[in-house]
């Protein structure tokens, strides 16, 4: 007979082995506008059946060529979107751009290693000093999707402004708040505006790098753009100002309720219980989302508070 | 088709049953199922029968955004009469994280902790009918928090604002809610060439030196503490004690707070 640790092993690896091998996320690619596409994730977290692809990422084929923001989430989705776009056009890619930090949004870059990969200098600054632990960490949440996935820093630096490309005139705008470097497309061809993180939709706001005023900020500029279809980073297109309104009324919610219940003595454990409207709970992942933000939000916001406490020391 | 996650859950049942036929002995088995619980029973409640009581309430967040500060609050008050809260992670490398007596205050106390992997936060209340009542959840984690230097320490400047407290006193009827902060490293010595060095006892006094409830601290308490305690009602309360290293914390905390121009 086996000895029993080899029957144990041998038991763990039978059932184990079908999850090796490449993950197949079934990308389709939706035309929103003529030559226009977007992939939409998922309204859930990181986890082992969705493999990340929680994020939106879109591309515009040109008459030069393609050109595509954000690459998804890890090797797998970027060699995927690649494929994809093959499938609809065999015009050469030109270009990557990366909107902001977040692993979601960067991870594919490896499958666009042969194309300049532009984003904001404080975005580049942010992918090389935090890629490798983003990198780790989906590993955690997202396990053999991101099998063969590093991280691959933007190769360009983009200058806010007008680029013509292919009979597309693409405004780069450079806004902050969702992280410290936003970068936001609007393609006046075709009324397209890639909001990407700056606006969720039906999806509870995500805000590990938020500073919540100059993001309202943002929301208000955003807001002042003259577009016909908006891409949020994730959730579904909108024509209209809807997602922009659902964002910023999350994001000030969130910030009285952290606020208020500071100022009443709450301790940080007690904030974690959310007491919401409903227009605010029925958002996805509201309740993960919340108790993330309570951790990245409220220690500053009570330390302001705990300061005006009158204290004598000798 | 199955997912790994059940895969690794199946293997994991299986190897369970092979190895550790007769899991828990004691009248109420571990709700968190925890291979460290009995460890923790011997060596933090001397070894006594304990009962599983969700009136030990713990709240903390299902997983660690931040494994340098996860918010912990463990409220033992519906259990009435309760002479000590000793609280331990207990997959963490050092288990113990703090133990208070309550004496007049409320059997409540909010902190945050280091996590250093997904571990079982639990609490552990002497209550008066002699017994310990045991409350705790898993906090998930992608750790590393208790072998990461403290943020304070790779700051030059650390050390002339060590000690330094904040806070502010919330009065009701009856009870008197201090939450305080105060400026220290909270070394764990789990950091090369970085010892251990940590707020280690904290006692609450009234105006006329009446003490009102008695704290212990240990290395996995968060940097710069922030406490939060339910005292007796009291106009001002004085907070007194040092770190392992003999430096004082001292402060008195007065009612009302400072306003601010906006």
């Amino acid at each position: 007979m086996l000895p029993l640790r080899i029957v144990i092993i041998l038991y763990c690896l039978c059932f184990l082995a079908p999850a090796w091998g490449a993950k197949e996320y079934g990308l389709k690619p939706l035309e929103i506008a003529p030559g226009t596409y977007v992939l939409l994730g998922v309204n859930e977290h990181f986890n082992f059946s969705n493999g990340g692809n929680i994020v939106n990422v879109g591309f515009i084929v040109t008459d030069d060529g393609v050109i595509v923001i954000d690459s998804g989430p890890s090797r797998f989705y970027g060699e995927q979107l690649r494929a994809a776009i093959g499938r609809i056009t065999d015009r050469p890619i030109l270009k990557l751009f990366n909107t902001h930090l977040h692993p979601d949004h960067i991870l594919g870059n490896q499958a666009f290693e042969d194309v300049p990969i532009a984003a904001l200098a404080g975005t580049v600054e942010g992918i090389r000093e935090q890629g490798e632990l983003f990198n780790d960490s989906m590993y955690r949440l997202a396990g053999a999707w991101m099998a063969g996935t590093r991280v691959v820093v933007p190769t360009e630096i983009v200058k806010p402004g007008f680029v013509e490309i292919g009979g597309h005139r693409l405004e780069l705008i450079e806004l902050a708040g969702h992280s410290h470097a936003d970068l936001v497309i609007l393609d006046h061809a075709t009324g397209v505006l890639f909001a990407a993180d700056v606006v969720f939709h039906g999806r509870t706001p995500t805000t590990p790098h938020a500073d919540v005023g100059q993001w309202l900020q943002a929301l208000d500029t955003i807001a002042g753009l003259d577009f016909k279809l908006l891409v949020p980073g994730h959730g579904s297109v909108v024509t209209d100002a809807g997602a922009i309104a659902q964002t910023r009324n999350y994001l000030q919610w969130l910030t009285t309720r952290l606020n208020k219940a500071a100022e009443q003595g709450m301790s940080m454990a007690e904030v974690l219980q959310p007491d919401a409207p409903p227009s605010i709970k029925e958002l996805a992942v509201f309740h993960e989302e919340y108790q993330r933000s309570v951790v990245h939000l409220f220690p500053e916001i009570e330390a302001k508070v705990l300061e005006r406490g009158r204290v004598v020391q000798e | 088709m199955k997912s790994i996650g059940q895969h690794l859950f199946l293997s994991c049942v299986f190897l369970c049953c092979l190895v550790n036929p007769s899991y828990a002995q004691q009248g109420q088995t571990d709700p968190l199922n925890s291979p460290m619980w009995e460890d923790m029973r011997r060596s933090l409640l001397g070894g006594a029968a304990v009962v599983f009581d969700d009136r030990v309430q713990v709240l903390a967040p299902v997983d660690a955004e931040d494994s340098m500060n996860v918010p912990v609050l463990v409220d033992a008050s519906a259990l009435g009469e309760v002479s000590k809260i000793v609280v331990f992670a207990e997959l963490n490398p050092i288990h113990k994280v703090l133990e208070l007596e309550p004496l007049q205050a409320k059997p409540i106390i909010g902190f945050r902790i280091k996590v250093q992997q997904a571990t079982p936060v639990r609490a552990a209340a002497l209550a008066g009918d002699g017994r310990w009542y045991v409350g705790g959840r898993i906090v998930d984690a992608a750790g590393g928090g208790c072998t990461l230097p403290s943020i304070g320490s790779e700051n030059s400047d650390w050390a002339s604002r060590m000690g330094e407290v904040a806070g502010r006193l919330w009065s009701n009827q009856d009870s008197t809610r201090l939450r305080m902060r105060v400026m220290h490293p909270m070394d764990t010595g789990l950091v090369p060439g970085i010892p251990a060095f940590y707020i280690d006892h904290l006692e609450f006094h009234d105006a006329n030196g009446e003490i009102l409830s008695r704290l212990s601290l240990h290395e996995p308490v968060s940097e710069n503490p922030v406490l939060t305690l339910d005292l007796p009602r009291r106009d001002s309360v004085t907070v007194v004690g040092a770190d392992n290293n003999g430096n004082p914390v001292n402060a008195r905390f007065l009612p009302g707070k400072h306003e601010v121009e906006k």
